[in-house]
């Protein structure tokens, strides 16, 4: 029998579950945690700049391994302040677990002191959450914690942990063992055989697929199935990387800026084979107008998905690389000429890009020039923009867990703090976030703790001067009234970054960008490299939002 | 109680952990969904581990899904739908008129 206090008892239960690095900044309500991990040899603590930064840290460890992370913060103003960390996490189904300090018991409820009802706050934002009452229940709370947010669609949990039960003492037997919960589903016979019955009497099929996929590490089996029977295959901004560029079958990103070919493909498709995705507005565009012609099937673990927006001729509910491996065998080797001939048309009519596009003055040529010199084993995060979707729309993902970028939620901020979180997680690996620079703002103190911890992050900031995917908007859809979407005032970032103790590197100054890049991204540990662009580069094509995919604006599709 | 509307009423029962932030969890599930939740009983079970709500809802297309949402509730137990003459509600009316 063993004495710990909450705090320790939590210190030793997130050892046990295999954590090695919590994020976090310490405060009166959570420094008895913070003691006890003072003592801890298995994890060691990064000190974050701004709590949304030891959320975000958390998310990047999470979303380049899969596997649950965690992140401290003290009650009220730090509680606060990781919420959109925690909110952006539900919307893309990733495992972190938030601890924060609360007040003691006896004094909730009163308005004390850096007091917040975090359990109320977090409700609509996390998968779940508890407020722990006693110490002994941290026995029960933390296991269930780890198992809510790694089984099923995985999510956040957060545990509220009032000052007090931290610091209470509990008689411990023995502490509970992790159990490596895999909760197997088990499908009808009649629907596989069904839904492969579909497939196989399809005459223009479209694979659809999205983070699921990442979730339920089915990438491979997804590409196998894909190339057994010829599909086509469309992701979503949370699915690149499960076909990459160069495969026949690879249609890119589906919806709001698409290839013009992969929306005019999906009004022509009679079956629409759907796998970990949830049909969001940004890739369906006008839900009634989606895939006008198509039978549905729909695979997702989350039963609330099948049928949500857009009804299933055939739901299967289940983990998705266990459904594809059983719907494989039941499944045609198919050549599907005619339809693949037909979608090469396509392409060839509305080219993705044309070879102009990748001059090295466009930031399509930037991000191509980049994936050129880290090459295939490095990690991508990216904040929210233009960037983000000129990143999606080019940089070559040949596998999953290789970008990193806020979907459902579209946080600016995200990408700084999600590179370092990968980094830590992948010491071996180069980690590039591209961002802009209005989102670079929204985060950029954790520079410092890039520096601090060494990591290896190239932080490539598109400077345009404004917030770009805003201005572009306004400039479509508000008679070009631009307004509160450019800064007048330029801050230099190169010499920002240099206050912080990273190594910086400026296009402004240099008129051989090839060679500045090359040498930038090279160098190890952490820098940032300022590069100017347009503010006219626009992202096309691009579909008005609420309007159908088959309304696409711009884009050059003919090639000169 | 129907009267301004000629939905017909559904009457769900969640069997739940009781604590004290379980009715937030089941009311903000409806609340963000936009699904109006017209009446509510609560009442814990036996020993009080465990807790019984009642809600009063409108049968909507969207009700399959809300189900499923509340089904995916940690704190939720097991859901059962009847139809609105159940007399949980019933019994209370004589409470609720002017
Ligand atoms: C936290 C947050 N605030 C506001 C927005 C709305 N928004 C979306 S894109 C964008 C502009 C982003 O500018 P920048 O980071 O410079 O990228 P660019 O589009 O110029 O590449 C804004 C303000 C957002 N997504 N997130």
């Amino acid at each position: 029998m063993e004495q710990l206090t909450g705090a320790e008892l939590t210190i030793r239960l997130l050892e046990e579950y295999g954590i090695e690095t919590i994020a976090g900044i310490p405060g009166g309500a959570n420094l008895p945690l913070y003691d006890a991990l003072s003592r801890s040899s298995r994890i060691r603590h990064v000190l974050a700049r701004h709590e949304q930064g030891a959320g975000f840290i958390a998310q990047g460890m999470a979303r380049s391994s899969g596997k649950p992370a965690v992140c401290f913060a003290t009650s009220g103003p730090g509680a606060t302040n990781i919420v959109t960390a925690l909110a952006d996490a539900n919307l893309d189904s990733i495992p972190v677990i938030c601890i924060t300090g609360q007040v003691p018991l006896s004094m909730i409820g009163t308005d004390a002191f850096q007091e917040v009802d975090v359990y109320g706050l977090t409700i609509p934002i996390t998968k779940h959450n508890f407020l722990v009452r006693s110490a002994q229940d941290l026995l029960r709370i933390i296991p269930e914690a780890f198992h809510i947010a790694t089984t099923g669609r995985p999510g956040p949990v957060l545990i509220d942990i009032p000052k007090d039960v931290q610091l209470d003492i509990v008689d411990i037997e023995e502490l509970p063992i992790p159990a490596s919960a895999v909760v197997s589903v088990v499908h009808s016979q009649d629907d596989l055989t069904l839904a492969a019955a579909m497939i196989n009497n399809a005459k223009r099929p479209v694979f659809y697929v999205g983070g699921g996929i990442v979730h339920s590490d089915a990438g491979a089996v997804a590409r196998f199935f894909a190339e057994k029977n010829s599909l086509p295959t469309t992701m979503t901004l949370m699915g690149l990387g499960v076909i990459p560029p160069e495969h026949d079958l690879f249609m890119g990103m589906l919806g709001m800026h698409a290839a013009r070919s992969t929306n005019m493909m999906l009004d022509e498709c009679d079956l629409l084979i759907a796998a970990g995705v949830r049909f969001d507005d940004r890739a369906t565009g006008k839900i009634g107008e989606f895939c006008p012609e198509a039978r549905i099937i729909h695979i997702d673990i989350d039963p609330c998905e099948i049928c949500k927006l857009k009804e299933a001729h055939v739901g299967l509910v289940g983990d998705i690389r266990d459904t594809l491996d059983r719907l494989l065998p039941l499944v045609e080797s198919r050549a599907r000429s005619s339809w693949n001939q037909h979608i090469q048309l396509l392409r060839a009519r509305h080219p993705f890009f044309c070879s102009e596009n990748f001059d090295f003055s466009s930031p399509y040529g930037i991000i191509m020039r980049i994936a050129e010199i880290v090459g295939e084993d490095a990690i991508v995060a990216t904040d929210v923009g233009k960037h983000q979707m000129w990143t999606a729309q080019v940089y070559p993902f040949n596998r999953t867990r290789r970008f990193l970028t806020s979907g459902g939620l579209g946080t600016m901020g995200f990408g700084l703090p999600t590179a370092i979180g990968a980094a830590l997680e992948n010491p071996d690996k180069t980690v590039v976030c591209i961002t802009g620079d209005g989102s670079i703002m929204m985060n950029i103190q954790e520079l410092a703790t890039a520096v601090e911890h060494d990591v290896n992050v190239k932080v490539i900031v598109l400077n345009n001067q404004s917030l770009g995917l805003v201005r572009q908007q306004q400039k479509l859809f508000y008679n070009e009234h631009i307004f509160a979407s450019e800064y007048e005032h330029q801050v230099d970032l190169a010499t920002i970054a240099k206050g912080f103790g990273m190594k910086s590197f400026d296009a402004r100054d240099t008129l051989v960008l090839d060679e500045l890049l090359t040498v930038a991204l090279q160098t190890p540990g952490p820098s940032l490299i300022n590069i100017p662009i347009s503010i006219d580069e626009e992202v096309y094509p691009i579909v008005p939002p609420g309007a159908a995919n088959s309304v696409m604006i711009g884009g050059n599709y003919e090639c000169a | 109680m129907s009267a301004h509307n000629n939905q017909p009423i559904a009457v769900l029962e969640l069997l739940v952990r009781n604590h004290p932030g379980v009715m937030s969890h089941v009311c903000g599930l409806f609340s963000r969904r936009a699904y109006n939740v017209e009446g509510i009983v609560c009442l814990p079970v036996a020993t009080g581990e465990t807790s019984k709500i009642y809600l009063q809802v409108r049968e909507e297309e969207r009700l399959d899904q809300i189900m499923k949402q509340i089904q995916k509730l940690s704190d939720v137990e097991g859901v059962v739908r009847y139809t609105g003459d159940h007399p949980v509600f019933t019994g209370l009316a004589t409470y609720f008129t002017c």
